[in-house]
Order: structure tokens, then sequence, then C-alpha cells
């Protein structure tokens, strides 16, 4: 639950959802990642370790490169965390309809 | 499938809003919010009490098939405008989610057709999201099964 919580608060900071919309169309290395904001480098990298840390992010290395590309698995799972919650009011909704149409067809 | 119930919960905060477009006249949705005998059946949960009226107040109680109660909840009614507007609160009994104030919007689009506007204000932003991992957290829910039994029923 600790670990959950984490990823949520590290999706709530504007600029590390920033990186996350930036590296999920490819994946990036550091300094390209950190040439899209104007905030100094090691702010970039201490973001960069935060979504790193939360899976979020995963690293790969390539040559002398470490690339930053999506964890898909993980954000999906973020996605989900309402889902459960929304499904709940779809189906009282949904039988509400139910039941006046219903309703409205005995009149 | 199209998702006719959506939920908006912005990061950080301590609200959330469900929207849902009903294919039904305004009128019958406001009922289905009022009398007692269709709330229990859609909201899956006994009413003890259901005062629909300004300082009025609300109990509901679901117990399982052993009788034993597994859910009770309560509120008052601070607002009751007939198919325009319903603010209350809502307290789940013995749990640790505090009281929540829910302001809900019914809204007119065609002669049959209506929406919901529900906008559930919590006691702070953890507090919020400790209530939307609860169906996750426990892997069930007790509305959800509840209604899945009064379903298989009627089969």
């Amino acid at each position: 639950m600790n670990l959950r919580r984490d990823v949520f608060q590290a999706i709530a900071d504007p600029t590390r959802r920033a990186i996350l919309l930036l590296v999920a169309s490819q994946s990036l290395t550091a300094g390209a990642i950190a040439s899209n904001f104007d905030t100094a480098r090691p702010t970039v990298s201490k973001h960069l370790q935060i979504l790193t840390e939360c899976e979020l992010l995963e690293q790969e290395q390539t040559g002398r490169e470490i690339y930053y590309h999506i964890n898909a698995k993980k954000m999906k799972e973020v996605a989900d965390f309402i889902e459960p919650f929304r499904k709940m009011w779809d189906d009282r909704f949904n039988k509400l309809e139910a039941i006046m149409k219903k309703y409205k067809s005995k009149k | 499938m199209e998702q006719k119930t959506k939920i908006t919960a912005e990061d950080g905060k301590q609200d959330l809003v469900i929207t849902r477009e009903f294919d039904l006249p305004l009128e019958l949705l406001f009922k289905a919010y009022v009398e007692p005998e269709i709330v229990e059946q859609w909201m899956g949960t006994k009413v003890l009490k259901l005062e629909s009226k300004k300082h009025g107040s609300y109990q509901f109680e679901t117990t399982d098939a052993k009788g034993n109660v597994v859910f009770k909840g309560n509120g008052v009614i601070h607002e009751f405008s007939p198919d325009q507007k319903i603010t209350r609160t809502f307290e789940m009994e013995n749990a640790p989610f505090g009281v929540q104030l829910e302001v809900l919007v019914f809204e007119k689009l065609t002669d049959d057709t209506s929406r919901l506007n529900m906008h559930v204000i919590y006691e702070s932003a953890v507090l919020r999201d400790q209530v939307l991992q609860l169906p996750f957290a426990q892997g069930i829910n007790w509305a959800h099964n509840r209604l899945q039994e009064i379903l298989n029923t009627l089969k």
C-alpha cells in the first residue's frame, strides 16, 4: 500500500507528469529530457530518480548512455486505480436506470 | 463498451466528481433518490430511514446472508430541491473515513434524458484516496455484491 501511495505522490507533481508524457512516445536520455525544461538539471534528475524508484520509468543502458522509458504496466495500474470505484457507481446507476424504466412502464 | 459513468478525481485533491447521463426523464431520476424502496433496490442496502427534506436525515444498513451487519451509513440532508438538487452529508459508521459532503445536481437534458452531477468532498486528499481504494483493497464491494445477489434472485 505504501508503494501505491508513492506512485500517486509521484504523478501529483506537474513536472513529473510532463516527463512521463515526454517519455511516453520515445525513450530518452536524462540530458534530452532535461533540455525540455527550464528547471535546473539536478532537479530534473531528482524527478527522474523518483519516477524510477516507483517504477513508472525504467532505465536501459545503451552503450554509454542511459535511456529512460515508460513502464506501461505500472502506468496501467495507476489508470486502473479508480476503475473499481467507477464500476461500483456504474453498476448502481445501471440498476437505477433499469428500475425506473420499469417503473415508468408500470404507470 | 461506452462508459456511462465518469469520475473526475484530480491528483492530490480532496474531492471528486461523478457524472452520469440517464436514459430517464428528470422526474424519474430524482424519484429514484427519494423513494426508500427504490433506493434500497439500486443501492443494494436496506434503508432504515430516509427523510427527503431540508434538515432530514437518512440511515442505510446492509446485512449479509447470516444477518450480520456488514455496512452502516448515515447522513443529514442540508438542501432538498425537488428535481434540482440535494446537498447532504454521508458517513460510513465504524470506519475511519470521516464525513463526506455530497452535492447532487439533477439536470434535464431532453424530455427523456437527464444528467446527475455528484460532487463529493472528503475531509482530506488522503481520505479521498482511501475511499477510492476501498473497493480495490477489499477486493469485494458490499453494494456490488448485494446487487449481484438481487440480480441473481431476479433471474
